[in-house]
């Protein structure tokens, strides 16, 4: 069974389509990336098949259940960390992982014991009582990522994980999620190329809404015939306007 | 349990909160204290201490709504909400939530406010208690207006509608500062019209004793207590089939 399989998905607000007859497969333990410019669709895309929002038409589905027909089987195997850090900033980091696994309906017990799994496994354990609110950049995202990944989800979507950190807080975050790899099926989002290039497995590139193409990062070269991911990737969206 | 965990939540994050607590239950006091001052060297019926606190009582919860519409507004602009519009909760979850942790709270906020008057003159009777069970389905009211902001605004709007629109309406229209048949008119029949006079004259009916005077106001409140909340169900609801 495919992790994701969309079916001609239409996204369309008024007389603008963000999202145009989109059909791609996901392999179950696959990191798949997103890549696109502004407005691309990217996080449209993403927000559909976690069911936020009902696609226009076409089908999506996970795990084989139907996005828009089995919403609540969908939620009990997706988590997502969106754009945003998306933590309660009052909380501690170990009440912010518990308020997750208690919202995912584990007893006590088994939020103890998932909470402290979290918090070793993205050595979050130093600041397991400091309000998340005072946590830096690159800890926020951390504390993000772990808060989706405590109810341990079959479908993994990450909007932008290192939106805004430096590189070096950037180059820590990859090393978590390339942790996570084969674990979990990854749905990427990014802006930055190196990103995507160095963590995916494969690379759908959006333009308009529309799948522009589809690979690894070799297979993308090889296709426009570019020397670096950058100049494929330049050469596949150029037409857009800066 | 999920609606449960949400609540302990947003109760941490509220009392955790320096400028929740301020206005929520340090600022009712101080008005209270401020107008017993005044109340001393320019004597007048409407701020008797008996006839003010009602008044007070149900301008402080006015602040409920500031609060519940605030908490929300910042859940969905962190996408904190988008992390959890993901989850297995529903909508009667996130209700209970946000609602259940301001009840107890809007009750303290009226303890407190009773019993500062009392400490400055008012008669200690039964009827106290029963003033301050009146006070529910104004919290009721107040918070649910407070939901429905929080599902429609942003935090700068909320701000401006529920701290400052909101909170000017009800005293003005309250008939806390000022006896509205004095005014008159078209504004004493908007004021009638609103629930926030009723919400005052139940209080004030209590305190003389005039249990039949209760209930016409109270089916006022009740009836837009009974709206607020459903609307803003049905708003959140649509919100999050978004």
């Amino acid at each position: 069974m495919k992790a994701i399989e969309m079916h001609h998905l239409f996204k369309q607000y008024g007389d603008k389509r963000v999202i145009q007859d989109v059909t791609v497969s996901i392999e179950k333990g696959e990191l798949f990336s997103l890549l696109g410019v502004n407005g691309a669709g990217k996080s449209t895309l993403i927000k559909m098949l976690s069911g936020l929002l009902r696609p226009t038409s076409g089908r999506a589905v996970i795990l084989g259940y139907d996005v828009v027909k089995e919403t609540d089987h969908v939620k009990e195997v997706i988590a997502v960390s969106p754009q945003e850090t998306a933590i309660a900033p009052n909380l501690t980091v170990y009440e912010s992982l518990e308020l997750m696994a208690g919202v995912h309906g584990f007893s006590k017990r088994e939020r103890q014991r998932k909470v402290a799994d979290m918090l070793q496994a993205f050595s979050l354990t130093p600041y397991a009582k400091q309000r998340s609110k005072t946590l830096s950049g690159g800890w926020k995202r951390r504390l993000s990522i772990a808060m989706a990944l405590i109810s341990e989800p079959e479908i993994l979507f990450l909007d932008e994980p290192t939106l805004g950190l430096d590189i070096l807080a950037r180059r820590e975050l990859w090393n978590v999620i390339s942790g996570l790899k084969g674990k979990v099926t990854i749905i990427l989002t990014t802006h930055y190329l190196e990103e995507a290039e160095s963590l995916s497995d494969r690379i759908c590139i959006l333009k308009s809404g529309e799948v522009k193409a589809l690979g690894t990062v070799e297979e993308l070269k090889s296709l426009t015939a570019a020397a670096s991911f950058e100049d494929a990737f330049v050469a596949l969206v150029e037409e857009v306007a800066i | 349990m999920r609606a449960m965990m949400f609540a302990s939540r947003t109760t941490k994050e509220m009392l955790r909160d320096p400028l929740t607590l301020f206005f929520g239950l340090a600022f009712p006091i101080i008005l209270l204290l401020l107008l017993t001052l005044i109340n001393q060297n320019i004597p007048d019926a409407v701020f008797s201490i008996t006839n003010l606190t009602p008044g007070i009582a149900v301008f402080g919860l006015s602040f409920m709504t500031l609060f519940s519409a605030q908490m929300i507004a910042k859940d969905r602009i962190s996408e904190l909400l988008t992390r959890l519009f993901t989850t297995p909760m529903t909508a009667k979850d996130f209700i209970t939530g946000y609602t259940l942790p301001l009840l107890p709270m809007a009750i303290m906020q009226s303890v407190i406010c009773y019993g500062i008057s009392l400490l400055l003159g008012m008669e200690l009777t039964w009827k106290v208690p029963i003033a301050i069970l009146t006070i529910l389905p104004v919290a009721v009211l107040f918070i649910g207006i407070g939901l429905l902001c929080g599902s429609l605004f942003n935090e700068k709007a909320v701000a401006a509608i529920c701290g400052a629109l909101l909170t000017n309406l009800t005293a003005w229209f309250s008939g806390t500062w000022f006896s509205l048949e004095l005014v008159g008119g078209w504004f004493e029949k908007i004021a009638n019209a609103l629930p926030f006079v009723h919400a005052v004259e139940m209080g004030k009916a209590v305190m003389r004793d005039d249990y039949a005077g209760i209930l016409p106001h109270l089916w006022w409140v009740l009836v837009y207590s009974i709206a607020m909340t459903l609307l803003a169900i049905y708003v959140f609801s649509r919100k999050i089939n978004e």
